[in-house]
């Protein structure tokens, strides 16, 4: 078997589990899970032996098979292989496979067990779709796939009313950032005739003029996709409502799928991006969603909530990368975010599942000693989020720093250490507040530690959020979006030490806010039984505490404005469509049907009259005239 | 005044208007079915006439097949007025309005 | 002599069809058209039609009538007792009527009449026979198969349980 074949298979797995589950084992729940679980384990399995001997640059960097050929447009469906798709498809089955394993133990007491994992399965599908695709067309379809399977996921407990309106939440705002991305695309076609990528990048690097006046409109509307589907500001509201879903489905979406393909997506096509001249805005709108979601994380209750608006934070960070013209940096964080943001995740439903589906952090606490190993590994998820040498998020945060001094941004620069104080403040007080003190509620005196299917995911997430900063990510980027930087070396240990050597300031900075951040965590909550921040700073933690209500602003005006719209609409379709036109018709169609049944008065001689009538007439018309 | 022509489908088409006539006014079943005879006949004499005053058998061929068709007509027609009778005990169209709403 | 003659059976044909509607017994409507036909036969005798003649007699005036008559004795019609005079039928029929024959009438008055040749058509059986078995070969088949339908038809009709 040649190797091309294993990223076609890898692709069309889940797709196989999820057609499976659906038709076939529905009523049996191991055979689902199993297939599910089998599906995406096997994919990871089958990365590595890829990676293992095609490498990080496959020979054959594109497969593709015409698909679509309407006029000039040749749409194909095929798969582009490059460091880039590679270690996304890596990681993307790579966590996918922890979620998996983790939610066979999480989910087990669910009557929807069989749909639930034929809906990750189709995620994890449109995932790699995205990841894989060679061209827009195909990136598009899979984007629209990833919103509807996430759909189904967060709206999986549809009985709840609160489930299904983030649900459709969730799939509404999405679609308002994929109109705009469609409209990107459908510009980059018209400005540069085709929407394969690798043509692409060919063409602007042949005539980079070639762009012309519609570059930055262009630029700006392929940056709406991503706002969309990574939750970035205005459209970011979607994202803590679909913690309505199960909290595998949270790890998911936050960590490999859904929010990582916006972010994807931008990387994918850095090279139309940088040339439209539509970077300053994206570094903008980045910097602004990941410091208001660093501060609404900052007082929130819920423990899902705060790492939502954790990730919305962390993704702005990325976006903000992007924007500082470090496509790299943002994939390296993009990438250790997966890692330690799916084990938050994967522990905070730990956490959940033992204190009974509490998620008020203030109900829970002393949970170190109940739960040791959900207790560690968030500790090493927290650790590497906060950014603390030697975790992963050190790493990729500190080259997101050192992006912007050498791009000489130092507004961003400083905005970013900000935002780094208020991650370690807010990861060191759900730390503090929930596993540290004494228990706040009865459930959490009788928590449990999590079973072995869900530990052991979480001990190979621990791992990876540990590692992930040191074992060569950053260099196969390096290899995906040629540059400047300087080939990073390659022996652990000079990884290891590499932030402090190429950019110290960048470095020790970082380690100077993580400092600051604990202590101020500790100080504020260690040994509260409440929040004290609400009554030091009145109404600004309560603009904290409702995400300075960007939601009641939304309902306000565009909800209105929508529903103002919509009673107009239904006003027309009740008096002028239904009313008018519909009743119109059938009314007068009654009228004449009235009156023509007179004439049927069941008397033969009346038929012989009228027929001999109607025989006159045609006579005259035929000899008289 | 000689016989021609005009004279024979003049007196074909008071024969026709006659039957016709019969059709529209009389309500026992029967007796419209010898209007019809009429009219059947009343067509008959014309197409004799115009065999015979254009030289051509055609008309006369017709007219055998027209009388045989005839024939067949009255033979069904009277028993589906046996069988209306037998159901309902009347021949009189005005008692035949089943199909009036 | 044969204008005469014409003009008395076409006389006949139209007052006995006057009586066929007028009549209230059913079985004076059946004889007068009995006598209508036979007039109608005389027509087509003057017409040099013999064979029609021939079969108007025995088909119509025979066979036909007798089906009539029959089917008035199997029903036992007596006379119609008298019925309120429709005027609407009455005046519908007058204008449907009167339409249709003004109409005819003043197309015929209209048209030119036919060349008057020499008459030389003979509706003998032997001629008349030679084009139907010739030139009208198929239509005289179907026909054929039409009785065949219509006697079936009949029988089925006539069944005492009918459906």
């Amino acid at each position: 078997m040649s190797l091309d074949v294993l990223p076609w298979i890898i692709l069309f797995l889940p797709l196989f589990a999820a057609v499976m589950i659906t038709l076939l084992t529905r009523h049996n729940r191991t055979w689902s899970a199993g297939l599910s679980i089998a599906a995406v384990v096997l994919g990871f399995l089958l990365s590595v032996l890829f990676v293992w001997n095609a490498g990080w640059q496959p020979a054959t960097a594109e497969m593709s098979a015409s698909w679509l050929s309407v006029g000039n447009l040749q749409v194909q469906f095929g798969l582009h292989l490059d460091p880039l798709s590679v270690l996304m498809m890596l990681v993307v089955t790579g966590v996918a496979s922890a979620i998996h394993v983790y939610s066979f133990g999480y989910m087990r007491e669910d009557s929807g067990f069989s749909r639930y994992f034929a809906g990750l399965s189709l995620f994890t599908f449109s995932m790699l779709g995205i990841v894989l695709a060679n061209n827009f067309f195909q990136l598009f379809i899979f984007w629209e796939l990833v919103g509807v399977s996430s759909y189904l996921l967060i709206g999986f407990w549809y009985e709840k009313a609160s489930a299904a309106d983030a649900a459709k939440k969730a799939f509404i705002t999405n679609r308002l950032g994929d109109f705009g991305f469609l409209l990107g695309i459908l510009t980059v076609w018209t400005a540069l005739g085709s929407l394969n990528f690798g043509v692409l990048q060919q063409k602007l690097v042949d005539d980079p003029t070639l762009w012309g006046p519609a570059a930055a409109g262009a630029g700006l509307l392929i940056f709406c996709g991503a706002v969309g589907k990574s939750a970035q500001f205005p459209l970011h509201v979607w994202l803590p409502d679909a913690m309505e879903g199960p909290t595998p489905v949270s790890a998911l979406i936050h960590a490999a799928t859904m929010v990582a393909a916006g972010v994807y997506m931008l990387c994918r096509v850095f090279f139309l991006i940088q040339p439209s001249g539509a970077l300053p805005a994206i570094a903008f709108i980045g910097g602004l969603t990941s410091i208001l979601a660093a501060l609404a994380a900052v007082q929130q209750d819920d423990i899902k909530r705060i790492l939502a608006y954790s990730t919305l934070s962390q993704l702005g960070y990325m976006v903000m990368a992007i924007g500082m013209g470090g496509p790299t940096p943002a994939m390296f964080h993009l990438i250790t975010h997966a890692f330690f943001k799916a084990l938050l995740f994967l522990g905070a439903g730990s956490v959940i599942l033992a204190a009974h589906h509490e998620q008020n952090i203030w109900k829970m606490g002393g949970l170190r000693t109940r739960m040791p190993v959900t207790f560690w590994t968030f500790c090493f998820g927290g650790l590497a989020l906060a950014g603390l040498w030697p975790w992963s998020g050190f790493f990729s945060k500190d080259s997101i720093l050192a992006q912007a001094l050498s791009a000489h941004h130092y507004v961003y620069f400083v905005l970013g250490l900000g935002i780094a104080f208020l991650t370690t403040f807010y990861i060191g007080r759900l730390l503090v507040v929930v596993f540290l003190g004494s228990s706040r509620s009865a459930a959490c005196e009788h928590a449990r530690e999590a079973p072995p299917v869900m530990a052991w995911p979480l001990r190979l997430l621990a791992v990876l959020s540990l590692v992930g900063g040191w074992i060569g990510i950053e260099s196969v980027l390096l290899k995906a979006f040629p540059g400047p930087s300087p080939e990073p070396v390659a022996g652990f240990s000079q990884q290891l030490a590499g932030p402090f050597l190429h950019a110290p300031a960048a470095a020790w900075s970082g380690i100077l806010v993580f400092a600051l951040g604990a202590l101020a965590a500790w100080r504020v909550y260690a040994g509260t039984k409440s929040d004290p921040l609400p009554a030091k700073l009145g109404s600004f933690s309560r603009a904290m505490r409702n995400a300075f209500y960007f939601d009641d602003f939304y309902a306000a005006t565009v909800i209105r404005f929508h529903d103002f719209l919509a009673v107009i609409a239904d006003w027309f379709e009740r008096w002028i469509i239904a009313g008018l036109a519909v009743r119109g018709v059938h009314g007068s169609t009654e009228l004449a049907g009235r009156a023509l049944r007179r004439l049927q008065t069941g008397n033969l001689q009346t038929y012989a009259f009228l027929f001999a009538l109607g025989v006159a007439v045609v006579l005259y018309w035929v000899l008289g005239k | 005044m000689h016989a021609g022509l005009e004279q024979y489908l003049a007196v074909s088409g008071l024969l026709f208007a006659l039957g016709l006539f019969g059709v529209i006014v009389r309500r026992n079943l029967l007796v419209i079915y010898m209007c019809l005879e009429l009219m059947l006949n009343a067509a008959n004499l014309a197409l004799a006439a115009f065999s015979r005053f254009n030289n051509n058998l055609d008309g006369q061929v017709f007219v055998f097949f027209i009388i045989t068709v005839a024939a067949a007509e009255v033979s069904v027609g009277l028993a589906l007025i046996v069988a209306v009778y037998r159901k309902r005990q009347v021949t009189h169209v005005e008692d035949l309005a089943t199909l009036k709403l | 002599m044969q204008d005469i003659l014409f003009y008395i059976f076409a006389a006949m044909a139209l007052g006995f069809g006057v009586l066929v509607l007028t009549s209230r017994n059913p079985v004076t409507s059946a004889m007068c058209l009995v006598l209508t036909l036979v007039c109608l036969a005389g027509l087509f005798v003057l017409l040099h039609a013999f064979f029609l003649a021939a079969i108007q007699v025995l088909v119509y005036g025979g066979a036909v009538m007798v089906l009539f008559l029959f089917v008035i004795m199997l029903l036992d019609l007596k006379a119609e007792e008298r019925r309120k005079i429709q005027t609407f039928g009455l005046i519908g029929g007058l204008i449907a009527v009167g339409a249709i024959v003004s109409i005819f009438f003043r197309s015929l008055a209209a048209s030119r009449p036919a060349g008057s040749g020499a008459l030389t058509l003979e509706g003998n059986p032997y001629p008349l026979g030679k084009l139907l078995f010739t030139g009208y070969l198929l239509p005289f088949e179907i026909v054929s198969v039409l009785l065949l339908v219509a006697m079936v038809g009949v029988v089925l009709l006539s069944k005492k349980d009918l459906k």
